[in-house]
């Protein structure tokens, strides 16, 4: 058995990557899956905080691809989910501490270790990093905000993942590619002021994966150090829940794409 | 829609016009992707080269690869300005 490689991407920084990894990781684990979950971007550890286990890094990810560490020393258990880990990025400086033979052999060895799911979290750009946290996958997904710098540059990445990836070069058939766009505000959706659904999924022709509504729920369980997917009253939580569903091949409707309906006396007064 | 809300001013809905200039742009870059990344140097530096002899623009220049069963095509088209032929090559 063979773990399933999944990059979590999307060009631009900033539009929700490391807490879509965070959830994404926290939901198949809830699924009984054995996740790892791996912070590429190495120099800016971020991954760490959002899982909420930033004072247990000890060994990163660079020291094992060093030899400075096992996999299992390196490896931090979950405090939620034993069939959870987390590998945290290196703090040096150094962009090119990570190799593709490293990452190769990283990737091997937790398949070796009976995981099921490998997740990728990418750093921005397209970088070294980028590519390497891309290269070895199966599945990718591009994480898009509804505004036009991340639609533009989520279309390079696709661009990319169809052409730079061990699997496009070995013709091994394409890379899965999923889309999830987050961020997405359905009242300034009704009133012209934000891209729809339907408007980014056309402009990039392909479907979503799921759509994250805005929500400030998904401050609070960074500020807290608990992955949103967790958060099961909120409706990010919820739509999360729904993606990795889907991700494991369940078919579900999206949901929380409409504004909330107006009461009597709101639409009578505004507000 | 409330009865105060034409007090209002209605911002014009933007989403349309960035749905319109991502379009443009995504078709654009989608059809020089995967063409060697010298291109636009390329490009440019034949631009000088041609300059010497005619004055051209910019866009006057098109530069496309073109992929054809197992090999690549670089088909290079300038149109020359009309009226105008080659000048004194400059020293």
């Amino acid at each position: 058995m063979t773990a399933e490689i999944i990059v979590v991407t999307s060009g631009k920084g900033g539009v929700g990557k490391t807490t879509t990894s965070a959830s994404l990781a926290t939901g198949l684990a809830m699924a009984g899956k054995k996740v790892a979950v791996i912070d590429f971007d190495v120099g800016l550890r971020n991954l760490d905080l959002i899982m909420g286990c930033e004072r247990r890094v000890v060994y990163d990810f660079i020291n094992v691809v060093h030899g400075e560490a096992t996999l299992k020393q390196a490896l931090i258990k979950d405090k939620r989910h034993e069939n959870l880990h987390v590998l945290a990025a290196s703090q040096t400086r150094d962009k090119d501490a990570l190799t593709q033979e490293g990452v190769e052999k990283v990737l091997d060895d937790l398949s070796a270790e009976g995981f099921d799911y490998v997740v990728c979290d990418s750093p921005a750009g397209i970088e070294k990093g980028a590519h390497l946290a891309m290269y070895f996958a199966d599945h990718a997904v591009v994480v898009v905000n509804p505004e036009v710098s991340s639609v533009r540059d989520s279309d390079r990445i696709l661009g990319l993942l169809a052409s730079k990836t061990r699997r496009a070069e070995r013709g091994d058939g394409a890379i899965k590619q999923h889309l999830l766009l987050t961020r997405y505000n359905p009242v300034r959706v009704e009133a012209g002021e934000m891209l729809s659904v339907k408007d980014v999924e056309e402009i990039l022709g392909i479907s979503v994966v799921g759509v994250i509504p805005e929500s400030e729920n998904v401050l609070a369980a960074s500020n807290a150090g608990v992955p949103v997917i967790l958060d099961t009253n909120s409706l990010a939580g919820q739509a999360y829940h729904d993606t990795v569903a889907r991700v494991l091949g369940e078919d579900r409707p999206l949901r929380f794409l409409d504004a909330p309906k107006k009461g009597f006396f709101q639409r009578v007064f505004g507000g | 829609m409330g009865i105060l809300d034409f007090l209002k001013r209605k911002p014009e809905p933007s989403a349309g016009i960035a749905k319109e200039r991502l379009r443009i742009i995504v078709a654009q870059e989608r059809s020089t992707r995967g063409a060697p990344d010298y291109l636009p140097l390329l490009r440019s530096e034949l631009l000088e080269v041609i300059k010497k002899y005619v004055h051209v623009d910019l866009d006057a220049i098109n530069i496309n690869v073109e992929h054809d069963s197992g090999h690549e095509i670089l088909e290079l088209s300038v149109a020359l300005p009309e009226g105008k032929t080659a000048t004194t090559p400059a020293t």
